[in-house]
């Protein structure tokens, strides 16, 4: 049995009288890709800002490799090695891949100049280690030349080197044509490897389908189904069984155009 | 265990990218990439070569006599110190406006230091101290502030001015003790004919230039410029970077200002006034864009001795003054559209 890295037990988060989320219990294994799944309003980006400390629960209880943490914030987030990786908007795309590797954590020497070939072979190291690599282009080029997924890479590289365990991928491929996806997925993969875990947030099922080892279904603040890869056969299940969930009653009839991607959006 | 199988039924297989051994070194082609690194200061340098071989084709006498280019090299080095902390303030997303001001107040401070009797050393590190202070004031405003620096540097340049003008009445300085001092000598004199003041200047640029590229504070001010949001998360201490820019161009424009003031042994109320319009058009002609996150010193630099030598160049070439705006305009356009080109790949 994995060890287990992250525990969320019975959290609930209330604004007001509005509650984002009703007592969800969430875990991530080490080695371990968590796909979690939810239309918009589910409560996705709630549970997100929780893990990483940016919101507090209302109630409930955190473990860390099964320790309860007390306290619950940004900086205790980091210190478990959790790091959040936002669609785009997280690289500075008109530097190197090497400057948004070590953005705000620059290798530096004496009064602070850059260890240039340092930080040039501790990024190519990084890559590679991501199976992020190409023979267009090396870790100094301009992040503004690389495609949607080769950038995803960039950020994934980027939580790595700040020691994360646990990167939580928002919506990743949402806007990735098939090709960008493949690579983001070869990235995710070698990071499993690594014995690092994921977190992979999307709405499309097929993606989520295809890469995640666990699902977990987040439906109006709750959790409406986790199940291992080997108790679900398709997609198909997955998106019938949220289309009872979403509107219990049948309207399953309406979608059976097999078009995966209209579907989900 | 199924858990760990790979779903590879739903993989378009050949769309995986194939990991490689090896980088493709830079260095295999590194012509190639030294141009495109160095793109916008090559043009930059291009435009300054075809400009001088058409003011010498005019004039081949003016231009192969020293005296043009020892004049040049008197008044260039003044504004070199104020055009590369600007690149860093373009780079960082902000303008300052108010560095005209800022070397004027500066080299009051040197004057009056250098008056009362006291070391011209005591007075350089006195205009240091100061360049920092005002610059210290316009970032905070700006930064802590919130304004808009475009306006509040711009407000800050006719409220230190009016400062100067209000207690001086209009008075210059007249400082002819100077030409004695150690200082003059290691900063402004001559050395075989050429001014030293050039040296001292080329010395700040490549300073300045690995500062800007290998460098802590370069790269979080081009990151800055570039992401704001970004660099934010990543722990970096924007509003503390953008202060610092601020700083920066408040010691380079003390430095400026003394150096002005030892040139000619007098102080005057307007000292650096005339600054404004060609420091900034420098910055930009040197191939830093408006938008913020990348930039280039060296460019910066030729773009400054570009301009400078426009107003000798037309003069030498046997136009009259009234070309002189004509040309600047000219040569502006002309870069900005070459520099468009250029940057292309980054937008």
């Amino acid at each position: 049995m994995a060890e287990r890295l992250i525990e969320l037990r019975d959290i609930s988060k209330s604004y007001g009288q509005v509650y984002a989320l009703g007592g969800v219990n969430l875990s991530v294994d080490r080695g371990e890709v968590v796909g979690l799944i939810g239309d918009n309003g589910a409560g996705k980006s709630t549970l997100i800002k929780i893990l990483s400390g940016v919101v507090k629960p209302t109630s409930g209880e955190i473990l860390v490799r099964g320790k309860p943490v007390t306290g619950w914030s940004a900086a205790r987030s980091r210190d478990a090695g959790i790091e959040t990786v936002f669609q785009d908007r997280a690289l500075a795309v008109q530097q190197t891949i090497v400057r948004n590797i070590f953005m705000g954590r620059e290798l530096t020497g004496f009064l602070g100049w850059l260890k240039v070939s340092k930080e040039i072979e501790e990024a190519s190291r990084l890559m590679r280690e991501i199976g992020f690599t190409s023979k267009v282009f090396t870790p100094q080029s301009i992040v503004g030349q690389l495609s949607g997924g080769e950038r995803q890479g960039v950020a994934i590289a980027r939580a790595i080197y700040k020691q994360a365990e646990l990167i939580i991928l928002d919506e990743p491929t949402t806007a990735l044509s098939l090709t960008e996806t493949a690579k983001v997925f070869h990235f995710v993969r070698q990071v499993r490897a690594s014995g690092r875990s994921i977190l992979f947030i999307g709405h499309n099922i097929h993606h989520v389908f295809d890469i995640a080892d666990r699902f977990v279904v987040l439906d109006r603040g709750k959790v409406a189904l986790t199940a291992d890869r080997s108790e679900i056969k398709s997609a198909e299940d997955l998106i019938n069984f949220m289309e009872d969930v979403a509107h219990p009653g049948g309207l399953a009839g309406l979608h059976d155009t097999g078009d995966a991607e209209g579907a989900v959006r | 265990m199924s858990k760990t199988m790979e779903p590879d039924l739903h993989e378009p297989s050949a769309a995986i990218p194939r990991p490689q051994k090896e980088w493709k070194h830079p260095s295999d082609q590194w012509l190639r990439g030294f141009i495109l690194d160095n793109r916008a200061s090559l043009g930059t340098l291009g435009v300054f070569i075809v400009m001088m071989a058409v003011f010498m084709v005019a004039n081949p006498t003016v231009f192969t006599t020293w005296y043009l280019y020892s004049s040049v090299l008197t008044t260039l080095p003044v504004a070199l110190f104020v055009v590369v902390p600007l690149v860093f303030v373009v780079t960082c997303g902000e303008i300052d406006l108010s560095f005209p001001a800022t070397m004027g107040f500066a080299s009051w401070v040197f004057a009056l230091v250098v008056q009362a009797g006291y070391d011209p050393f005591l007075g350089i590190a006195a205009a240091l101290v100061t360049g920092m202070l005002l610059g210290f004031l316009v970032g905070s405003l700006v930064v802590y502030g919130g304004l808009s620096s475009l306006i509040a540097t711009l407000g800050m340049n006719f409220l230190l001015r009016g400062l100067i003008q209000i207690i001086n009445e209009g008075k210059s300085m007249s400082l002819t003790g100077l030409a004695d001092s150690w200082a003059y000598k290691i900063f402004s004199s001559q050395v075989y004919g050429i001014p030293v003041q050039i040296f001292w200047a080329i010395a700040f640029v490549v300073l300045s230039a690995m500062l800007y590229n290998r460098h802590r504070f370069g790269a979080q001010v081009r990151v800055v410029g570039d992401n704001p949001d970004s660099a934010q998360q990543m722990g970096i201490d924007v509003k503390r970077v953008r202060v610092k820019v601020f700083v920066f161009v408040g010691i380079g424009a003390a430095i400026a200002g003394t150096f002005s003031v030892m040139i000619n042994f007098t102080w005057w109320p307007t000292a650096g006034d005339g600054y404004l319009l060609p420091v900034l058009a420098s910055v930009f002609v040197g191939g830093t864009p408006t938008w913020g996150g990348i930039g280039t010193v060296v460019g910066g630099a030729i773009g400054a001795v570009t301009v400078s030598f426009i107003q000798t160049g037309v003069v030498a070439a046997g136009l009259s003054g009234f070309y002189v705006q004509f040309f600047n305009g000219l040569i502006i356009i002309l870069s900005l559209l070459g520099h468009k080109w250029n940057q292309a790949r980054y937008r």
